[in-house]
């Protein structure tokens, strides 16, 4: 009897549920973030991926949406895949710097037109292998990838065994190298730091001490400002030579940064999509903004307002007119 | 080594009531059957099975389903039926509320919120904790947090809410019916010692990121401490109130509603307590996929190698956690003791404080916290943080700087064990570990654990699995070094365990993820910093209990080995701690549970292995290898737990005795 009553309870709570909110279809495709559009203000929400120079382009576009359109902006931090997932789904208006995801761009713009390109971020991004300046200018020859293993020695940490250590970052960073290292038969073993502040925080270390280090590492990025790098050249890049993941043997692209906006927020987006697809600047101007934030530890918020203040020209031709 | 088998003379207990003489005669030399038994197997085991890793044979290789079971969800996500029709609702349902209560909290104002919290500790606990709480709110204003705070606080109400309702209608289901009992309470005791960060792709798939796979996440991971407590509390009521309240002529509805559910409040509360302390844990490790807030604010900071500015974000979370605890705590212990009408006037009291703070912040235009009253807490810290890696991380003269000892903790101990590890054979790891639960446990827990093993090499991540229990192992070892002398020391002096509490209670609080970089900044990228993140962790737990073990020893059995001339030492090594040996064993089952939520988010510094895979799984939205790196964590969790779990038997010697 009493399964009777606990069967009957369920069913109740079941048809009460979907009552409440089965009453038509939801719409995958507009799910906002709860905490937008508090006030009734209008509301921007960016994507910022973890690394400074997209903190730049956000903290300056917030700034200016902010201050000079009215629109109230919420960041999220996204890494790079699952962003092109939130944006699809509206949960973020817009990227504004992606390295290259062919397959992302061909499942959401071309197959499901639930994402719209925004065109070049101005900046141009490339990835590559380092070595401190300081190590470099003692072995002039270290900087051809043919005498790496030469100096695998030196470069030996704990983390490496017996081999020379190659350190990588983030794992949500576009890399080839563990099937590089592979193919160019080089006596190096990849250590994934796991974050870009864990590979920072071990840079400096190294730096500091001046110690020899090879790392993945890429440009536009501040860090160079702190510690010099030097990159080291990897057999030439050929149009389709990374096609095969496993059998790369060559050095990385130079990629123009891209903008991807939401459809819907392209379509309806008014003046805040006006902007953001005209917002483009250089490579030394993120970069002047992303030293502002991670070295001398300005807020994002702060950081932009002194880069406004004293590029006016370039950022007033952003405006929608 | 069969001294350390003591268990089965406890365990004998529970089998004399059978009151065979060949049992009896079998469980007083359990400990040595079994070591035989293991050393026959192993014999057979290298005859016939050989050396080597899992064998290919027996592993199965999901990516190829797993990977197009993701492109289905992500192709059907905008038009299939269940999202449409279910799967949404809920999403939005999460998004709705969350924002509900966001927009309360933004128009109650700075103020208004203050003045509930304070009012709300000063109705249920007094007015220690409402000046205790008022201060927890001001310092989240001052530190500049106020809004993310309150995106927290709207998530955690919301979260803390679905879990109470969903742990209290479990619970209350596993009560009331044996056969539910049976079915929930593996699944409950398993939920309880998942590492969080296993339970977030799934999660993140079905929903996106964002903050309804937020909210879920942090739900799946506090209901079940509700749900267990709930069931608990349930099933303990008292028998003669249930007989009286059946003789009365209750029905059964009646029973539930007025002996039983209030007979069970006590457990009731805790079970909230419990699921708010879990939910704020998960708070940091669910920015990762979207949850905004407090948490978000930490990760962002995180990726500038900015402490400073992590710790402004994570102070804020440790106060709510110590307001919330405290309170619902109190509330606990007060609960039924207060007469009735003066609370009732308290309380319109402080609804009407309340509102009038709310509604004066509001006409003077003040509901955002003024600006000017911020205080930048991030550059000393960070100031201080580059003066100890500037001055600590090498060439200290005699002991040596820290890299150089993260160097040498790597080589010396982490590389060989990890070698040692992958070395032996598969069959032989598996004998370990059952041989090791059954000399803990049960057969039962021994069989678990086998299996889970088992699976971790069905699913092909053999050896980095081994990596990241070798990483468990070290770090356990340490921690419980270091731990027990620790928790024993201050057992034994009134003086440093009232000087190491308030430590603990923020080491513990604090979240995981505030300690990675600083580790890193330390003990540089690697294996090493995650273990020691992983130490820092589980530490506290670890003294507590082994403290709180110590100091019950009964105090006859103290005396009485003083009277016979035992000095301090043999007192400790004789009486205290083999008396003590049922929390010793329940610190070691904490300390290896939380070193492995830690040592796997030590994917984000080096750790590599599992961590790194999940990590990766999640950053790719590559579902092949994170979902099997999550299950391997799962299975890893388990078999850790299983092995190291004396509680069941005992439960059984206790009910014998």
């Amino acid at each position: 009897m009493a399964r009777t009553r606990i069967a009957a309870l369920a069913a109740a709570a079941a048809i009460t549920v979907t009552a409440l909110t089965g009453c038509g279809a939801a719409d995958m495709t507009r799910q906002s973030s709860p905490y937008a559009d508090a006030k009734g203000s209008r509301t921007v929400t960016l994507s910022v991926q973890s690394w400074v120079g997209a903190q730049a382009n956000v903290a300056v576009a917030q700034y200016l949406l902010e201050h000079e359109l009215g629109y109230r902006v919420d960041t999220v931090q996204i890494d790079e895949v699952p962003a092109w997932d939130a944006l699809s789904q509206g949960r973020v208006d817009a990227i504004l710097e992606d390295w290259g995801h062919p397959e992302q761009e061909k499942r959401y713009i071309d197959d499901k037109g639930t994402i719209a390109r925004g065109g070049e971020l101005g900046v141009t991004g490339h990835i590559g292998w380092f070595v401190p300046t300081y190590f470099a200018e003692e072995h002039p020859d270290v900087t051809d990838w043919k005498n790496l293993n030469k100096y695998a020695d030196q470069l030996r940490t704990a983390e490496s065994g017996g081999k020379g250590q190659l350190l990588d970052g983030s794992p949500s960073y576009v890399t080839n190298d563990k099937a590089l290292v592979n193919n160019l038969d080089l006596d190096y073993q990849v250590v994934f730091a796991g974050s870009e502040a864990a590979q920072i925080t071990q840079i400096r270390q190294f730096a500091k001490e001046k110690k020899p280090f090879l790392t993945y590492w890429y440009k536009p990025q501040w860090l160079f400002e702190k510690v010099p790098m030097t990159e080291v050249k990897l057999p030439d890049y050929k149009e389709g030579c990374d096609a095969d993941a496993e059998k790369v043997a060559c050095a990385y692209p130079h990629t123009p940064l891209q903008k991807f906006l939401n459809s819907r927020f392209e379509a309806d987006g008014g003046d805040a999509a006006a902007f953001l697809k005209k917002f483009r600047w250089t490579t030394d101007m993120q970069n002047d903004v992303s030293l502002m934030i991670a070295d001398q530890k300005l807020s994002p918020q702060e950081a932009a307002a002194r880069w406004v203040k004293q590029n006016e020209a370039t950022w007033r031709t952003w405006l929608p007119s | 080594m069969t001294a350390t088998v003591t268990p089965a003379t406890t365990g004998s207990a529970a089998a004399t009531d059978t009151g065979s003489g060949v049992l009896r005669a079998l469980t007083r030399h359990r400990g040595r059957l079994i070591v035989a038994c293991a050393a026959v197997a192993l014999v057979l085991g290298a005859v016939f099975l050989g050396a080597g890793n899992w064998p290919a044979s027996l592993s199965v290789d999901l990516s190829g389903p797993l990977k197009s079971t993701s492109d289905w969800i992500i192709d059907n996500r905008d038009g299939h039926p269940l999202f449409l029709y279910f799967l949404g609702h809920v999403s939005n349902a999460v998004v709705v509320s969350v924002r509900a209560v966001y927009l309360v909290l933004l128009a109650l104002g700075w103020a208004g919120v203050t003045a509930a919290a304070t009012l709300v500790a000063w109705r249920v606990a007094g007015v220690r904790l409402a000046l205790t709480s008022l201060a927890a709110f001001a310092v989240c204003g001052v530190l500049g947090m106020w809004v993310p705070t309150m995106q927290t606080l709207a998530l955690m109400v919301v979260a803390v809410a679905a879990s109470v309702l969903l742990g209290g209608l479990l619970g209350l289901a596993a009560g009331l019916s044996d056969r539910m009992h049976r079915v929930l309470r593996p699944v409950l005791d398993t939920m309880q010692v998942l590492p969080a960060f296993a339970y977030l792709l799934p999660v993140v798939l079905v929903f996106g990121i964002g903050v309804p796979a937020a909210v879920l996440a942090t739900v799946i991971y506090a209901a079940p401490p509700m749900a267990r407590l709930t069931a608990l509390g349930l099933r303990d009521a008292d028998a003669g109130v249930m007989e009286a309240a059946t003789s009365l002529g209750a029905t059964g509805r009646q029973r539930l509603l007025t002996a039983r559910l209030p007979l069970a409040r006590k457990e009731l509360l805790l079970g909230v307590n419990q699921s708010i302390m879990m939910a704020l844990g998960m708070a940091v490790i669910a920015s990762v996929i979207g949850a905004g807030g407090l948490g978000d604010r930490v990760y962002q900071a995180l990726a500038s190698v900015d402490v400073g500015a992590a710790l402004a974000a994570g102070v804020p979370i440790v106060l709510l956690a110590i307001v919330l605890d405290r309170v619902t705590a109190a509330a606990g212990e007060r609960i039924g003791a207060a007469p009735a009408h003066r609370s009732r006037l308290g309380w319109a009291i402080a609804a009407a404080a309340t509102a009038a703070v709310a509604l004066g912040t509001r006409l003077a235009d003040a509901l955002t916290w003024p600006d000017g009253w911020t205080l930048d807490i991030a550059e000393p810290v960070n100031r201080a943080v580059d003066w100890m890696t500037a001055h600590l991380y090498s060439g200290v003269p005699v002991v040596g700087g820290t890299a150089d000892w993260a160097g040498h903790f790597t080589t010396w101990v982490l590389n060989p064990l990890r070698s040692g590890l992958q070395w032996l054979p598969w069959w032989a790891v598996l004998l370990t570990i059952g041989v090791l639960a059954l000399l803990i446990g049960t057969w039962r827990t021994a069989v678990t654990a086998v299996l889970a093993m088992a699976a971790i090499g069905v699913l092909g991540v053999w050896d980095p699995a081994l990596d990241t229990l070798s990483q468990v192992l070290a770090a356990v070892a340490v921690t419980l070094l270091v731990g027990v002398a620790l928790g024993v020391a201050s057992a034994r002096s009134n003086r440093l365990g009232r000087a190491l509490r308030p430590v603990l209670d923020v080491f513990q609080t604090m979240p995981q993820f505030v300690y990675l970089i600083p580790v890193v900044a330390l003990f540089g990228v690697g294996r090493a910093p995650a273990v020691a993140a992983a130490v820092v962790y589980a530490l506290p737990a670890v003294v507590r209990i082994t403290a709180q073990g110590v100091r019950a020893v009964n105090p006859a059995a103290m005396e009485s080995s003083r009277s016979l001339g035992a000095t301090g030492r043999q007192q400790l090594l004789q009486v205290q701690l083999p008396l003590a040996r049922p929390a010793l064993l329940l610190a070691v089952n904490q300390g290896v549970v939380l070193v492995l939520a830690v040592v796997v988010i030590g994917g984000l510094v080096g750790g590599g292995a599992l961590g790194y895979d999940a990590v990766f799984g999640l950053a790719q939205g590559d579902l092949a290898t994170g979902l099997v790196a999550g299950a391997a964590i799962v299975c890893l969790g388990l078999m850790l737990d299983r092995v190291t779990q004396p509680t069941q038997r005992r439960d059984l010697a206790g009910k014998g005795a």
